[in-house]
């Protein structure tokens, strides 16, 4: 019933193949997006993906924008109860909207506030059974507001993401994060933005289309997919382009020009 | 060139000399560093395992990637894993940096699984980057446990320069580098770094403490320099896959040689080619097409050759522009009246001229007489 909606999207991430195992385990999604067009829906898209019905992929959500009711709202649109989900424990949501690490001497230090948050993932995953283990997702919404939390330092923000990063060596967890890259144009070496795309396997731009604002097309996506598994299939460097449309209840992607 | 590289380190050092050492750069518009940095981590390994370098043992210090990863990508490489324990440890700066994790144990948060302390106990797990000293003292102290005592070297590999410099300062990581290029024990060192990541400077540094910089730098600039344009979007494409790759290699007496290959990223790790013409004359990416759209040096002279009639070349000689009344032959006996224009005639056979050919006499030149003179409107 529900027919591939945003092939091409899924095809720049080997999503369309086989959702179990799990395309993106043991990688590192990063989605950058600006303040004309929005890549939430990218974020959304994954979350639905990982939480389809024929899977058993588990998605641990660490938010910093959005309460759960906003989140709940978008997916059920999609087709996805987060509700129920949570309720089977296939979806966990970290609350992080109050998180604020002042430093100073009352409160959490920046650094204790995000190791807390590193052991409670790490438990979180380890209290899973055995099968899920393996196909958990990590989705961070989003990073720039992570480092507000920790008073502006981003050093502690790729500390944290290191940490994470280990997680998905050890369990082959997938880590999907978003951030914005405009907040970073001003600055000469926008060096916490270069950061993430060395950490990146697969780096998805949402950016607004270069000709200026249309109705029938909200922006482009590019995906860039690296690869270091040697010896492996996937061993390959894959780019793809396409415009989208984001609708009420589904995003379309196309390839430019194939849409009057 | 990659493979002189690899000499190199291999040969390792002279008594009372440096260590070599190989700074591997590059750029987020060329990210291939890595690849090569593993291309010669398993170059170098596979020398070593077969005895044929003066170093017996090899550090590799992980930051960046697991150290299971190094010893699956060895095994891909077809070096045998088991036995090479011997010779090539991995010291991970990976899987606690900062010692997060027995700071939950402590506190009781944190349980470690089975699968973690099982890779605690075989590999040698660092928690404080912050201290370069102590690091140096585990560098050292892992060598020796290879090699031994004595006379007998090893060697070190860094997979990541960046993630020192952001947990200790840049003098704090240039002395870790220097001290372990002094070492009598050290046979080469070699280090990958992101350079677009850090000031000019510290490149600059790391490049000073290094006998051998290979750079990657993508085969085509985008045009304008800037990030994330999406119109250059079939540049970047292009860049993913290969790049130039730039070797300056620095001799004991200072004399400096530089030299340019091609890095093409393939299904296997890397390759490297001589530097394709296209990739070095086309520096504008002109679009592959049939037909030739530039000029060779030759034709480029000839054109410059030819005088264009319009041209007044200014030496002197008298030269008639047909003017379309009457035949070249017929001005030849009359000077032409009121033709004010002295132009050159094109004698020296070297130049190239215009020659037009009338078809016939018949056909009447233009005139002023109005053609449709005769119409009866």
């Amino acid at each position: 019933m529900n027919q591939r909606s945003s092939n091409l999207l899924d095809e720049a991430l080997g999503l369309d193949q086989t959702i179990e195992p799990w395309p993106l385990r043991g990688r590192a999604v990063v989605i950058e997006d600006r303040v004309e067009t929005s890549g939430s829906f990218v974020l959304h898209h994954l979350l639905k993906r990982s939480l389809s019905p024929n899977s058993s992929n588990v998605s641990i959500f660490i938010a910093f924008a959005q309460p759960f009711s906003h989140y709940d709202r978008i997916l059920r649109k999609l087709g996805c109860n987060l509700v129920l989900q949570r309720d089977n424990s296939r979806f966990f949501f970290f609350d992080m909207l109050m998180l604020q690490c002042p430093g100073g001497h009352e409160g959490i230090t920046p650094e204790g506030g995000l190791i807390a948050l590193y052991g409670k993932i790490h438990k979180t995953i380890l209290a899973l059974p055995e099968v899920s283990r393996k196909n958990v997702s990590i989705i961070i919404d989003d990073l720039s507001l992570m480092e507000v939390a920790v008073n502006g330092s981003s050093d502690y923000v790729l500390d944290f993401l290191h940490y994470c990063r280990t997680l998905t060596s050890e369990f082959d967890c997938s880590l999907i994060t978003l951030n914005h890259e405009d907040i970073y144009s001003s600055a000469d070496r926008p060096t916490f933005l270069l950061q993430m795309e060395y950490l990146a396997d697969i780096l998805i731009k949402a950016e607004p289309l270069a000709t200026g604002l249309a109705t029938d097309v909200h922006g482009q996506l590019t995906v860039l997919s690296k690869s270091m598994n040697y010896g492996q299939e996937s061993s390959r460097n894959n780019t793809s382009n396409f415009h989208f449309k984001v609708k009420e209840n589904i995003v379309e992607c196309f390839y430019p020009g194939s849409r009057g | 060139m990659a493979e002189s590289i690899c000499r190199l380190l291999r040969d390792g050092a002279l008594e009372g000399e440096h260590a070599p050492a190989l700074t591997i750069k590059d750029s987020i518009a060329s990210p291939f560093g890595f690849h090569v940095f593993a291309h010669v981590l398993s170059q170098l390994s596979s020398f070593i395992l077969a005895g044929k370098s003066q170093s017996r043992g090899l550090v590799v210090v992980c930051f960046s990637r697991s150290p299971s990863f190094y010893l699956e990508l060895l095994k891909n490489k077809g070096i045998d894993v088991v036995s090479s324990d011997k010779r090539i440890q991995t010291l991970d700066c990976y899987s606690d940096p900062l010692g997060w994790k027995s700071r939950l144990t402590e506190t009781g948060n944190f349980m470690a699984c089975s699968h973690e302390t099982s890779i605690s106990r075989t590999t040698n797990v660092f928690k404080d980057v912050k201290h370069m000293d102590k690091l140096y003292n585990s560098i050292v102290e892992l060598g020796k446990g290879l090699v031994g005592g004595g006379k007998i070297r090893f060697s070190v590999a860094i997979d990541s320069v960046d993630e020192m410099l952001r947990h200790a300062s840049m003098s704090s990581v240039s002395g870790l580098l220097s001290k372990l290029r002094s070492h009598d024990q050290v046979s080469s060192i070699f280090w990958l770094l992101h350079s677009d990541l850090h000031e000019a400077k510290v490149t600059a540094v790391l490049e000073y403490l290094s006998s051998m910089v290979a750079g990657l730098e993508p085969l085509h600039q985008p045009a304008n320099g800037q990030r994330g344009d999406m119109e250059n979007f079939s540049l970047i494409e292009h860049n993913l896959k290969k790049g130039k790759f730039h070797v300056r290699f620095k001799r004991r007496n200072g004399r400096v040689r530089v030299m340019l290959e091609e890095v093409h990223v393939e299904h296997l790790g890397v390759n490297f080619t001589a530097l394709s013409s296209e990739g070095a004359i086309n520096q504008g990416l002109v679009p592959k097409v049939q037909f030739s759209l530039q000029l060779s040096e030759k034709e480029r002279i000839d054109k410059a050759n030819v005088v264009l009639p319009f041209e007044h070349q200014g030496n002197g000689k008298p030269i008639q522009i047909y003017d379309g009344r009457r035949s070249l032959a017929d001005s030849k006996h009359e000077r032409p009246v009121g033709a004010t224009e002295t132009v050159q005639t094109s004698e020296d056979s070297g130049r190239g001229e215009i020659i037009y050919y009338r078809d016939s006499d018949d056909e009447m030149p233009d005139s002023d007489e109005d053609p449709d003179d005769d119409l009866d409107i």
